[in-house]
């Protein structure tokens, strides 16, 4: 079986400073893997690059999505084909309603799919009822996309993507950055209820709590832009206990 | 630039061009004193050049080289070519007055239909109209000394004066569309517009081409009173053919108590100016005004406005916006002035520019001429190219890089569009940005 996602010897350059020095991670359909380290390990350069943020740089490695060279593809044939980058900081598009947005972006993955666009009932059926699984009103869907939400709204309407779009690799950065503890519970429980034999997702993230309620399969360390340890979930309680130290100095 | 080298031969030229209009310029006596007064005045600056302070981005020496000569008098042909034309602009929600090659074709208007309280009549008939002692004064300006104006003075053919009584609310917006259906001629238009005391409406000026009419000019000017506790939603869409020039002029004066509400699209024209003189007259009143310039290939657009605080307690704002693809150049020039007796004068005005392309040129010149002590003023400006995070972010999740872009446009665009009141008008003028970019392919 190939894997879903197959990062190999990844080495990747922002300007002339190496950030990653060849990474190797393997992701199977199904699996929840968590991804952490220490500010400036490299984590959400990793998820940037998979999801085809411009200005980095990849100097070695490859990444295969499905069997596919993804670096080969810009980002919305990547998200078209499964690729769902949820943001640290989603961003603020004043001036395009969320409705708008959404409908915009699912039948644009269509199209590039080759299917045909949602008529706009079934369209507004499918987004009604995620939205009351997330609680998030309808009134906030019409203003502008992200314009004047909290941080736990943003994180909220992160999740509402994911669960519209369907995508077959989540890539969760920071998902718990800024959010208190019934903000973050809110937001584990819409990820969790898209878990699913045909879906992966990477929870990368500082902190073990929101691991907590996100609970991985696997999980890996990383640090100075390399994976350094990989577990199971007791490996996110032992760095809770030992911290991040041993393994900065295992990389140096 | 040798400026002694090319008067003469443009003086030559507008002599003739002058001497050709006479016989299609309606009135004599005093209206054709004041006409001959102005053409003077126009021969003597010439058109505007880069060392005329207030056109010093705008050198139409350079952009236009001449005054191309009167529209002749539309025929059936054209009356038929035009009536396509307005039909083929699809905003039915309107009172309509059509100007076809600088001449009012009341058969083309709505002129059986008006609201009751609207009085209209053809510039033409007021300015042949003997008896009316004060006909000449359509023709003069006090506000501004300026070439152009007095270019549009000298040869104005047509136009319509519209008269809308005192305390009425207009259920219909009030259009004078411009069509042109000649090429390489100029249309020379002016229109007078008098909103009656704690009246409120809606006036929406087109200006669009026949098919096939190209390198034309357009030469306009508007002037506009609010009476006191009016309330007038003035829309402007300015979409002439993409090789056409227009130059065109707004002069407005706010009564006591009134609003202004003003949204200019250009949308066309190759060489295009819009100049507007709005002037406070009254206390207590408030002018909101949006601008949009959406500009590609080498277009050069102006929008140019003075609004001049010349009493206490008036609150102004301005919104200019452009987006600017190839070479295109748009220019954006404000002045407020405060009179030293404008207290409390609350004036504010922003630039935005976005470009996208490198070589995209836009100049902003704001000027702020304050001589009361007692004031809030500002300006600002902003341009840029769009932002990198907000279109990887849609792109990740999947659109392509062009609708991508597309969609931050229309929004940026959209929040000045926004400002107009009238919700046909406004999805008239999302349409119209979406043509723009739908362009952009």
């Amino acid at each position: 079986m190939t894997a879903l996602l197959e990062v190999k010897g990844l080495k990747v350059q922002v300007e002339d400073n190496e950030i990653l020095h060849g990474l190797d991670l393997t992701v199977n359909q199904g699996e929840v893997h968590a991804i952490m380290g220490p500010n400036g390990s490299g984590k959400s350069t990793l998820s940037h690059v998979i999801a085809g943020k411009p200005g980095y740089d990849v100097t070695a490695g490859e990444i295969l999505f499905k069997g596919e060279d993804v670096l080969e593809m810009a980002p919305d044939e990547r998200a078209a084909k499964g690729v769902f980058l949820a943001f640290q900081y989603p961003v603020e598009i004043p001036g395009v309603t969320t409705m708008n947005f959404l409908r915009t972006a699912l039948n644009a993955q269509r199209k590039a799919r080759g299917e045909a666009e949602l008529l706009v009932p079934d369209f507004l059926k499918k987004v009604r009822s995620v939205a009351d699984s997330l609680n998030i009103p309808m009134d906030m869907l019409k203003r502008g996309v992200n314009v004047g939400f909290s941080g736990g709204e943003k994180k909220r309407n992160e999740i509402l993507q994911m669960a519209l779009f369907q995508p077959s690799l989540c890539i969760l950065d920071e998902m718990d950055s800024g959010l208190d503890i019934d903000a973050l519970r809110v937001a584990a429980d819409g990820v969790n209820v898209l878990r699913s034999k045909d879906r992966a997702m990477v929870v990368i993230t500082h902190y073990q709590r929101l691991l907590n309620y996100i609970v991985p399969d696997f999980v890996h360390v990383m640090s100075k832009g390399r994976v350094v340890k990989s577990g199971g979930k007791e490996l996110a309680l032992e760095l809770e206990e030992s911290g991040y130290a041993q393994f900065e100095d295992k990389a140096a | 630039m040798n400026v002694a080298l090319v008067k003469p031969t443009t003086d030559h030229a507008l002599g003739e061009l002058f001497a050709a209009a006479q016989s299609r310029l309606p009135g004599s006596g005093t209206v054709a004193e004041v006409r001959q007064i102005a053409f003077d005045d126009f021969v003597r600056r010439g058109l505007p050049h880069r060392r005329i302070e207030e056109w010093k981005y705008t050198d139409l020496r350079a952009l236009l080289r001449e005054v191309a000569p009167l529209a002749p008098a539309p025929d059936q042909a054209a009356f038929a070519r035009a009536a396509k034309a307005v039909k083929s602009l699809g905003i039915d929600s309107t009172q309509k007055l059509v100007l076809v090659d600088g001449v009012f074709a009341p058969q083309l208007s709505d002129v059986t239909a008006l609201e009751a309280g609207v009085h209209v009549r053809a510039l033409r008939e007021v300015l042949e109209d003997n008896d009316n002692k004060v006909r000449a004064d359509l023709l003069k300006t006090s506000v501004a000394s300026d070439a152009m104006i007095s270019l549009n003075a000298a040869l104005a053919t047509d136009g319509v004066v519209i008269d809308v009584a005192e305390g009425i609310a207009l259920a219909k917006p009030v259009h004078i569309v411009h069509v042109a259906t000649n090429s390489s001629t100029s249309l020379v238009t002016r229109s007078l517009l008098k909103v009656g005391k704690g009246a409120h409406m809606t006036f929406v000026e087109s200006f669009v081409a026949a098919e096939g009419a190209e390198s034309y000019q357009t030469h306009d000017s508007v002037v506009i009173w609010i009476g006191d506790g009016a309330e007038l939603q003035h829309v402007r869409l300015m979409e002439d053919a993409l090789d056409a020039a227009n130059i065109s002029t707004g002069i407005v004066t706010i009564g006591a108590k009134a609003k202004l509400n003003t949204f200019n699209l250009t949308n066309g024209g190759n060489v295009s100016r819009y100049q507007g003189f709005i002037t406070f007259a009254g206390e207590g009143s408030e002018l909101t005004t949006n601008g949009v310039n959406l500009l590609g290939a080498r277009r050069h657009g102006d929008t140019t406005l003075v609004v001049d605080h010349a009493v206490p307690h008036c609150t102004s704002r301005e919104v200019f916006r452009s987006v600017l693809d190839d070479r295109a150049h748009s220019v954006f020039q404000g002045r407020i002035i405060v009179r030293p007796d404008a207290q409390k004068t609350d004036g504010k005005m922003m630039t935005r520019a976005l470009l996208l392309s490198d070589e995209a040129e836009a100049d902003n010149k704001p000027e702020l001429e304050i001589f009361a002590d007692d004031v809030t003023c500002g300006h600002g400006a902003t341009a840029g190219a769009l932002d990198e995070s907000l279109l990887f972010y849609l792109r990740a999740r999947g659109l392509p890089e062009n609708e991508a872009q597309a969609l931050l446009i229309a929004a940026f665009v959209g929040e000045a569009i926004e400002s107009i009141v009238d919700d046909n008008l406004r999805d008239f003028a999302v349409a119209a940005a979406e043509r723009w970019l739908a362009t952009r392919g």
